[in-house]
């Protein structure tokens, strides 16, 4: 068993979705299959690595053995496992409900279309799975801003796939943006490296110091990535793009895509520039957030779409992750602020993804997504409405959901600290969120006398979207093994065992 | 003026980014907000092959080179990728612009 406790799995959890990539373009036919066996062999080395961390902390592996100034390092902690587990189970339901989504029975009267999208969407979907995994172990900021890169391309290509006119159009809209961001990113890199002449995280977390170089570089970057994680006002390119893709891409996107940059940005403020920033700043941050909340959940609840409310829905949830940055200046709180924050990109990737694809299960039934059209469909999907409510019930905030969890985690440290205004916003936006998921209740249950004429929705495409709804759930029932993971390596220390975490690491 | 070639450089490279940036807002053709993404990315590349030129010595630091490089390659995928999405945008609405629509719809 010494192979499975040493093997670098961090480098096979990046190698294999970039070898499947290729191998899905060469080899068209066996696509789906290769993407299914690669989703899950992703998932395994993933489980391999969690179980390193676990029982030997965090880990670094210089790539190639060139070590740090010139070679690139993978580093692996807490946090970053978390994330790369959160894709990995994300990727495996996805690729399962992808492989008969994009199916010849699922085409309709498009067979070429289907064929052509199938032919791109693994390709792309592995080079997506490659720069997400590459990106939550990147050690230094270039590597970030090259996966960024990656994973931005990818995102891209897959938002285009639909290939209409307003996904076309959204697509275009989301590359400037994303072009912009990550030109931002890179030139805060550039202003670090010249003003300390390294790009490895860890070491210019010991040499940051504030200064107007340091501030110009944070504020770049993190101009670059809000703007790149869609939070509000940076917000408007990401409805359209997520709303007009197939639903497995938009299930990607929304679930994985955003909370890459987000996850840097918490790699740059409490890593990084944890000397740097200060309460003002963060306090603006906390501001977009709310603003972010109660924008989108206003948004969620007005629109005519169903795939637009679920995308709505995402800018309100994104907000929520930006309260973080107000909640931890607090030093007595930062640790329960920091997990829930976590603890909520877990329940919302889990619940999203269950979201819109069981959102494209109901637009494949009806053949469109009007919400007032869904009357009665109920009676046709029992099992993709049941998933929609249970996903719901973990995006609202209700016990004993993934997304209970999180939100009293946060909830008790802004209680705990006295900022009693973030801890009103979080349940006002619990009681817009259980507006917006009402909505499309309303209608699904909604009795009618004739039956409406349905496709059929194939039996795996149902079950992959209940099965991400109670996984959303269920990580209310089992949040002590994950959150446990998160103390390894942790930036934030934890006030109530303040003993050795202090100081850098 | 006795300015420093390596600062005139790194000043010009933040120069190019802002002009860069102007152009990519105060344009709705999507051929120039392409080019202007570029002139960006030309602006970052400068500035950091200036830094490379502080090293002590007479041999440059290597690593903001291979920044570069690696730069270029990303940002011709961009531009490629780009043109590919403006043609496409180009043939489905007729217009070489994005048309002014809001989240809705």
């Amino acid at each position: 068993m010494t192979f499975l406790e040493t093997a670098p799995w961090m480098t096979w959890t990046v190698l294999l979705p970039l070898c499947a990539g290729i191998c899905t373009f060469l080899f068209r036919r066996a696509a789906p299959w290769l993407g299914v066996a690669a989703a899950l062999g992703n998932a395994l080395a993933v489980a391999a690595l969690t179980a390193q961390v676990l029982r030997g902390g965090s880990l670094r592996y210089p790539v190639g053995g060139w070590g740090v100034p010139l070679g690139i390092d993978l580093r692996a902690d807490g946090l970053s496992t978390l994330m790369l587990a959160m894709s990995a189970v994300i990727g495996v339901a996805v690729s399962v409900y992808a492989a008969r989504y994009f199916s010849d029975e699922g085409a309709g009267d498009d067979l070429e279309g289907q064929r052509h999208k199938r032919a791109y969407f693994w390709p792309l979907w592995m080079f997506l799975l490659a720069g997400l995994n590459g990106l939550f172990l990147s050690a230094d900021i270039f590597h970030l801003y090259v996966t960024l890169e990656l994973l931005g391309f990818s995102a891209v290509s897959l938002a285009a796939l639909a290939g209409q006119r307003a996904a076309l159009i959204a697509a275009m809209r989301y590359l400037l943006v994303s072009l912009l961001g990550s030109l931002c990113f890179l030139f805060g890199v550039a202003l670090l490296y010249a003003a300390y002449a390294t790009v490895d995280v860890t070491a210019l977390a010991g040499l940051a110091k504030a200064g107007p170089i340091t501030w110009s570089a944070l504020g770049l970057m993190t101009g670059g990535l809000l703007m790149k994680g869609a939070v509000f006002p940076l917000h408007f390119w990401l409805p359209p793009a997520h709303a007009n893709a197939p639903a497995p891409v938009s299930a990607l996107l929304s679930a994985l895509v955003v909370k890459a940059s987000f996850y840097i940005l918490l790699r740059l403020w409490f890593e990084l520039f944890r000397s740097v920033v200060t309460l003002p700043a963060a306090n603006f941050l906390g501001l977009l957030g709310a603003a972010a909340i109660l924008w989108g959940s206003f948004q969620a609840l007005r629109v005519r779409r169903l795939k637009l409310l679920v995308a709505y829905s995402t800018v309100a949830q994104l907000g929520y992750l930006c309260l973080l940055f107000p909640l931890a200046q607090n030093a007595g709180v930062a640790f329960t602020a920091w997990s829930g924050c976590i603890y909520f990109m877990l329940a919302h990737a889990c619940a999203k993804a269950a979201m819109f694809l069981a959102a494209g299960n109901m637009a494949h039934a009806a053949g469109h997504d009007r919400i007032a059209g869904l009357d009665g469909i109920t009676h046709a999907l029992p099992l993709s409405v049941a998933a929609f409510m249970l996903a719901g019930i973990s995006l609202i905030g209700l016990p004993p959901s993934g997304g209970f969890i999180a939100k009293w985690m946060l909830l008790k440290a802004a209680i705990a600290s006295g900022q009693w205004g973030w801890a009103l916003l979080m349940l006002a936006g619990s009681l817009l969120a259980a507006g917006y998921v009402m909505r499309v209740l309303r209608h699904a249950f909604t009795q009618v006398d004739t039956a409406l004429p349905l496709h059929r929705v194939p039996r795996t495409m149902e079950w992959t979207a209940a099965g991400l709804a109670v996984l959303a759930v269920l990580l209310g029932l089992i949040a002590a093994r994950p959150l446990a993971l998160l103390r390894i390596g942790a930036p934030v220390a934890d006030a109530a065992v303040a003993t050795d975490a202090e100081g850098p690491r | 003026m006795n300015l420093e070639p390596a600062l005139f450089y790194a000043l010009a490279g933040v120069g190019l980014f802002a002009i860069g940036l102007h152009a990519l807002f105060a344009y709705a053709h999507l051929l120039r907000k392409i080019l202007a993404l570029n002139v960006m990315g030309g602006g970052v590349f400068l500035f950091l092959i200036a830094i490379a030129s502080r090293a002590a010595g007479p041999v440059p630091d290597p690593v903001p080179h291979a920044m570069v490089l690696t730069g270029i390659v990303v940002s011709v995928c961009a531009t490629g990728l780009a043109l590919a999405l403006a043609n496409r945008v180009q043939a489905t609405t007729g217009k070489m612009q994005l048309p002014d629509e809001g989240g809705g719809a």
